[in-house]
Order: C-alpha cells, then structure tokens, then sequence
C-alpha cells in the first residue's frame, strides 16, 4: 500500500496497522489484504462484487473491518457486503470508505450496499465513516444503501458518519425489527461547499417490545444541501424515537421530514426536529474562554458531530 | 484595575444604561439594585457581548472599548453567565479543559466541580444539555470562571440556584480565586451574605449609579430590598456533595 492509501484507511477506520480479527480491505476495486478467524469466515462472491462475512453462532469480543479506499481517479464499483451473524454473538463491524482523487479528471464513486442479518439475541456495534479529499476538479461521490434484519432480542447499535469532501450521497437505510429487537442509530453528516447528501432512515417494527431511537445530526455550511428523511412505522406493541438536530450555516439549506406510522395501538412513536443556527449565547461563551469566532464555531459543530 | 468613562448604552430611545463612570480595583466589589436597573447589561458591556452606545472602558490603563469578546478574556477578563449556556455535544470536560487553558489538568478540574458542590466522577463526562438543572449548570458556570483564574472575573447572580448550605463554598470559591489572581472580583447579588463580604458596592437603580462606595456605608445609606421575592423562588435544592467522591 503506498502512502496515500495508508493516510486513507487511517480516515475512515483509524487504522495504523493491519487490524486485529478479521478484516478485509478493499484498495482502488481489489481485494487488498483479508484475515479470518476461526469464528469469522470472509468470502468473495462469485455472482457479484462483494463479501459475505458469516460470523459463528455464540461468537464473543471479536471484531471485522472492511475498509474501502479509493485513490484513483475515475474508479466507480458497486459492492455488495452481506453479513450473516449467528446467534448470540456479541461483535463490532467497523467499515468505511475513504476517496482522495486529488489531481485527477474523473469523477470516483463507491455504492457499497450492506446486509445485516442478525440471528436471535446477537448484539452488534456498527461503525462506518465516509469520507473524500481531494482538489475539487473530479468529484467524489458515494451512495451507500443499509439492510438490517434483527430477529427477537438482537441488539445493533449504528454509529454512521460522513464528515466532508463528498459531493453527492443518497444515504440508505432500511431496518425491520422482531420482538424485543433493540436498534440504536447514531447519523451525522457534515456539508460544505456545493455538496449534497441526503439520508433516508426506514424502520419498520414488526414484533412486540421492539424499541428504536434514531439520532440524526446535521451541519450545512456554505451552499450545501441537506435532506434527512426518518421514518418509523409501528406494526406491533413497540417504541420509537426519532431525533433529527440541524445547524444551518452560510446559505445552508436542510430539509427534515418525519414520518412516523403507528399501525398498532400499542405502538408509541415519537419524533423531534430542530433546525437552526448556532446560538449566539453559545458563541458568546466559547469567547469568553478565549476562542475567536471562528474557533467557536468550529468547536460547537465539533461536539455537535461527536 | 478597570475604568468605565461615560459608558450609556440604549436602545430603541430607551436608556438602560446613562453616563456610567466608575473605578474598579478592589477585591470583593458587588453590584446590586432592583430587576431591570442594567447591573446584567453593564457587565456585557465590560465582556464585550454589548457595544456601548457611548463611552470608553480600559483595562490596566488599556482601552478595551473596541476589542472583541475573546480578545478582552485573554487579557484577562471572565464572565459567568446569569443564564448558562447549553452545548450539545460539549461535556463538562471539555469546557473546564477550553477555561482553563493550557493549565489544565484532570485533578484540578475534578477539584474544581468538588468545590461547587458537584461530584466530579457523575459530572465530568456530561454533556451539558438539557438534562443538567438549572442549579447544577450555575455550579459549572462558576466551576469555569473560577477555572480560568482571570484576574477581573465577573459573575452574575453566582447564588440563583444555590441553595443556602453552599452559600459558604460559595464565598470560599471567592476567597480561593482572589488568593490564585489577587485581582478584582465583581459579583452582581441581591444577597446580603454575598453583599456582607463586599469591600464595595456598587447600587444601580434606572441605569445609574446611585451610590458606590464601601459596603458599610451603602448598606446603612440605602432601604435595599434584598431579598426580592423573585430571586428566592429561583433557589433549588442542588445535589449534596459526596464526601466519598474525591
Ligand atoms: N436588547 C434589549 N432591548 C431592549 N431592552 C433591553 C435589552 N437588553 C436589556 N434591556 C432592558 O434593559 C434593562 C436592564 O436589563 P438588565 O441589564 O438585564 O437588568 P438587571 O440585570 O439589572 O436585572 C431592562 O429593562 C431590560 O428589559
Ligand atoms: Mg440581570
């Protein structure tokens, strides 16, 4: 790996080194480097581009990265990640994809579609950071598409990021809960310049006592464009709970729409959104303490994202 | 040492602050008088959250009229607001670690919520949302201001929200902070035990200042109506500090 993609896996999967467990990392549309365990099985698809990564019933503490970059101009691949965890695991996936098409003249584009399908009482940390560099000529684009199936009394706990230098992202997620499922989301984006990124959050609730809590938090800078859909639908005796928190600005612009379905009379949904500027007082504050404006912004929207 | 020269400040035609001359050079100076008479905007003006209308303030001699907010903390001014301000995202860590600078350190952070009266192991790591009382984020208001160590701090009804037990940590944290800076403490209160350690006072009434001079002569000089009944109302019951929590 030379040092452009070394710097990019540090971005997206703070990577110094080959990771510890399984992994299987993805370089410029080529298998780069893949490690299993004995609990955790990594194979190449033969009818598509992709991986299925089986993890075995009752496996503990283990973990899997599968890192994307992408240092080469013009590169566009779609990619197909299944991931099929047994029962009663507990175990942290940590994938990513990072652009840098610095210099280059074609547009580069990542389109990873993950499946999760999560076997009873099985308990998963997702993380995955998208994130781009680059001069501004070519642009960087990523669309990446979420499947999460949790049957009775899994547990996914989601922590999703795209902090800067995508142009264009559609954000899918689509998730169905069983009876006792517990989905936890954590969605932050960051935009500036002309970018634009939308995320679209569909969770359907299918079995009794299943409870979901999405977080969505936005900052749009200059003359970017946000839209943030987050829908639950409730067809059983269920919880949900929706937030999406907005900071507008420059000439941001940030669209949030609800949508919350209760088809069940046991089903209690709740949703909030706020959009707005940082506050002055919050500015004000941060002075005090001795930080310019500038500082004080940057700060706010650094927590904001954390 | 801080000079006001002039200082009024309106708006809309209407003057909430007229002609304000004053020296500030004393330990304990206090600010008092009735709701609405300007003691809030006056301290924003010497921050800098307020341009004034007229005037000239100096700092050491320096005129800080026209410099921003951050500009006037580095040379040595801090504010604890009369309303804390919520962050989301922001912990309580990372706003003692940005007050106090490059002296910080986990311990003397820790110590520091200890002598508000907060447990620094159940609040270090909150964020400070909406889920922090309003007592507990005046404690760390002030947590802050007695971080940064400046030495002309400024704190605006310190005791709303505190009740009466930690009105002597309250005086200590005073104390403690003029024994770090030995410079000027200036406290906008209603309260007599806060006026009482005072060496001077300052009276505002209809953005003018209607006396200033040593606490015992504005005390016995002025019918002030202390406790005013919308200021106790606003006294809550804050946690206890853990003895067992250092
Ligand atoms: N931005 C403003 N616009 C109009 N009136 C204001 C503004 N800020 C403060 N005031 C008025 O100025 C007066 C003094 O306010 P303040 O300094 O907060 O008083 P205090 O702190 O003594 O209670 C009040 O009458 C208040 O309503
Ligand atoms: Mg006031």
């Amino acid at each position: 790996m030379d040092a452009m993609q070394k710097h990019l896996l540090k971005e997206v999967a703070a990577l110094d080194a080959l990771p510890v467990g399984a992994y299987n990392i993805r370089s410029n549309g080529e298998k780069a480097a893949r490690n299993t365990t004995a609990n955790i099985d990594i194979v190449t698809k033969d009818d598509k581009p992709g991986i299925d990564i089986i993890i075995k019933p009752g496996t503990k503490n283990e973990s899997v990265h599968i890192p994307v970059i992408i240092s080469q101009s013009g590169l566009k691949e779609v990619v197909y990640n299944d991931f099929f965890i047994g029962e009663d695991c507990d175990v942290t996936i940590v994938a990513g994809c990072g652009i840098s098409n610095c210099g280059g003249i074609g547009d580069s584009r990542h389109d990873g579609i993950h499946s999760f399908f999560v076997k009873k009482n099985s308990k998963v940390r997702y993380i995955e950071k998208h994130y781009g560099e680059g001069d501004g000529r070519a642009k960087r684009l990523m669309n990446p598409t979420t499947v999460v199936e949790l049957e009775e009394g899994a547990v996914m706990e989601m922590d999703t990021s795209q902090i800067g230098g995508i142009d264009d992202t559609l954000r899918v997620t689509k998730a169905k809960l069983g009876e006792n499922a517990t989905l936890l989301i954590h969605d932050k984006i960051l935009t500036d310049g002309d970018q634009k990124a939308t995320a679209d959050i569909q969770v359907d609730m299918e079995g009794d006592g299943g409870s979901c809590d999405i977080i969505s938090r936005g900052v749009a800078k200059n003359e970017s464009y946000q839209e943030v859909i987050l829908g639950i639908t409730g067809n059983a005796a269920c919880n949900g709970h929706a937030e999406c928190d907005s900071i507008i600005m420059d000439n941001g612009v940030i669209l949030a729409t609800p949508a919350l379905k209760a088809m069940n009379v046991e089903a209690s949904l709740i949703h909030e959104a706020a959009i707005g500027k940082i506050a002055g007082d919050q500015l004000n504050k941060l002075m005090t303490l001795g930080l310019s404006e500038k500082e004080a912004e940057e700060r706010i929207i650094q927590g904001f994202l954390r | 040492m801080l000079e006001l020269k002039n200082i009024s400040y309106s708006v809309d035609d209407k003057d909430i602050l007229q002609d304000i001359n004053l020296t500030i050079d004393d330990r304990f100076v206090a600010i008092t008088g009735p709701n609405g008479s300007g003691k809030s905007t006056l301290i924003k003006i010497i921050m800098g959250l307020i341009t004034p209308t007229t005037g000239r303030i100096y700092l050491d001699g320096q005129d800080i009229t026209d410099l921003p907010i951050n500009e006037r903390a580095n040379l040595g001014i801090s504010y604890a607001f009369q309303q804390p301000v919520h962050f989301k995202g922001l912990r309580v860590r990372d706003l003692l670690e940005l007050a106090s600078k490059d002296k910080y350190d986990f311990k003397a952070a820790c110590n520091i919520l200890s002598e508000v009266g907060l447990c620094a192991r159940d609040y270090i790591d909150r964020e400070l949302n909406s889920t922090l009382s309003g007592g507990e984020m005046k404690r760390i208001e002030i947590a802050m201001t007695a971080a940064r160590g400046s030495k002309l701090s400024l704190f605006d009804e310190p005791e709303a929200g505190i009740d009466l037990w930690s009105f002597q940590s309250l005086i200590h944290i005073f104390e403690k902070l003029y024994a770090k800076t030995s410079g000027s403490i200036v406290i906008i209160s209603h309260q007599e035990r806060i006026l009482n350690i005072a060496d001077k006072i300052i009276y505002l009434k209809d953005g003018r200042i209607e006396k200033y001079a040593g606490r015992d002569e504005v005390l016995t000089s002025i019918d002030i109506n202390l406790a005013e009944p919308g200021c106790s109302l606003l006294t809550e019951k804050g946690p206890r500090q853990d003895q067992n929590c250092r």
